[in-house]
């Protein structure tokens, strides 16, 4: 293959297929938040790797030929909700960007736009309801069998808007669920517990996943005749198309609960550590330093 | 109280779509009326005039996207919907049949020919890459070329649905592959009678 025609497939491939503002104004804002931030506030290398690999990686599965194999395949598809619900937006929460995009927020905006959303009553509450791990995770788990009832799917894969909902809505709950991981802090509740806590929730969500991508993967007849209606790119058989779509909603979806889990598990260590040496001799100087740690 | 609200919350879809499944049980196909966009192209017809989806106002649709050499699916679905248009006897003038063929390298030349040999419902509509791309979009579907084999012949995948429209044009019905004919027959006879009544 010559340079020209790599290069002129590389830019195929990056034109949207279905063309979204709201997705492009969503990430260019985030982008720039970022950057911003950034440049003002620094932060870890490692960091800012994760929170570019995981919003460039939701970018992509939305907003360039990677839908079009999405609407035309299952396994493609379960592969751009891995991307969507588990691994970019694990990647994001992890890196803890919330301090950089705060340093990045214009002032005024966050004067009279996200300080006075934080201070609502109703959005405090609706959040905290849905940041209780338990009922995130069964939201978690809920959307990924709500999507994957056959007879939504075959709406979801005809209807624009109904498609939209279901891929933000599994962006949106992947931060959530995975923010909710690495970043809860209850006011007034002690982090020791929450790491425990967290680490069951995300062993109760394996389960369930587990237990759905199997039933996929080793089904022995089509349960998706929308791809077959609305045209296969691929070519593989429906019921290889399948077997793959199954594999991955069971097998490395469940795997980011294990990666999570240790994740969790190394910085429980680390701050068990940190608690337990009395490095001051006013305790709360401690409390104050390591809430700043993002790492933490 | 926040308990039992959510809980509604969460019920309230599962309710409407109980509600949607039952109003499409009245028909063989898939009910999907509003789901996608009205019927709406810019083709050639297989006696090569420019058409558009205007010009088939007034009648039920059905589309359906193959190619001409296509050696089973295609032949085989052409000749269910022609049946079953058939069927309706004397209402059969009020259903037009629209062949898509999205492989224009080797359908433009053949079509005429190709389409006579189911009945004269049939509609054979091409037109360029572009053209055939933004209809294919439009209802979600997709189709793609194999590579050639060594005589020359290759494959095109594409999808196995009807699209089934309304007299004005609004989208009824998705019909799969497996359908019979007689079922077929019984909802174009009802889509029919909804609109003359």
């Amino acid at each position: 293959m010559t340079l020209p025609t790599l290069l002129e497939q590389t830019v195929a491939f990056l034109v949207p297929y279905e063309f979204s503002p709201t997705v492009l104004l969503v990430c260019a804002a985030a982008a720039l938040l970022y950057q911003r931030g950034w440049s003002r506030a620094g932060g870890g290398i490692g960091q800012a790797v994760m929170f570019w690999i995981g919003l460039v990686g939701m970018y992509v599965v939305l907003q360039t030929q990677f839908d079009y194999y999405g609407q035309h395949s299952f396994f493609m598809h379960r592969l751009q909700h891995l991307v969507l619900h588990h691994v970019a937006p694990f990647l994001i929460a992890v890196s803890a960007p919330a301090a950089i995009l705060g340093a990045g927020l214009p002032e005024p905006i966050h004067r009279y736009v996200v300080a006075p959303l934080r201070r609502n009553w109703l959005l405090r509450r609706l959040y905290a309801a849905i940041q209780e791990p338990l009922v995130a995770g069964a939201i978690f788990v809920g959307l990924i069998y709500f999507w994957l009832i056959p007879s939504v799917h075959f709406y979801a894969m005809l209807n624009v808007p109904l498609y939209n909902t279901m891929n933000w809505g599994m962006a949106i709950d992947g931060l959530l669920f995975w923010w909710m991981i690495f970043n809860l802090r209850a006011p007034g509740a002690s982090d020791m517990r929450h790491y425990g806590y967290r680490l069951l929730v995300l062993f109760l969500v394996m389960f369930p996943q587990i237990a759905l991508g199997a039933y996929i993967a080793l089904s022995d007849h089509d349960l998706f005749g929308i791809y077959a209606a609305c045209g296969r790119i691929l070519p593989i058989t429906p019921l290889t198309d399948q077997a793959i779509g199954g594999l991955l909603t069971w097998v490395p979806a469940a795997m980011m609960s294990v990666v999570g889990g240790l994740v969790l598990v190394h910085r429980w260590n680390r701050r068990s550590r940190h608690v337990q040496k009395p490095v001051s001799p006013h305790p709360w100087l401690c409390e104050v330093r390591s809430c700043r740690d993002p790492n933490i | 109280m926040s308990r039992s609200k959510h809980l509604i919350l969460w019920l309230l879809p599962l309710f409407l779509l109980g509600c949607s499944g039952e109003a499409s049980n009245q028909w063989h196909g898939h009910n999907i009326t509003g789901v996608m966009p009205d019927l709406e192209f810019e083709l050639t017809d297989h006696t090569g005039q420019p058409v558009t989806a205007e010009d088939y106002r007034g009648k039920v649709t059905m589309m359906f996207f193959g190619y001409t050499s296509c050696q089973h699916v295609c032949p085989v679905a052409l000749s269910k919907l022609a049946a079953a248009t058939r069927k309706l006897g004397d209402q059969a003038d009020k259903v037009e049949i629209l062949f898509v063929a999205v492989d224009p390298k080797r359908d433009k030349k053949v079509l005429d020919d190709y389409v006579t040999e189911f009945t004269p419902d049939l509609v054979g509509l091409t037109g360029t890459q572009k053209q055939l791309k933004a209809v294919a979009k439009r209802y979600r579907v997709a189709f793609s070329y194999e590579e050639p084999r060594e005589d020359g012949f290759y494959i095109v995948n594409h999808s196995g649905a009807v699209f089934v429209f309304g007299p004005q044009g609004k989208v009824r019905l998705l019909i799969d592959e497996q359908s019979r004919t007689a079922n077929i027959t019984e909802d174009l006879r009802r889509l029919i009678e909804q609109s003359s009544g």
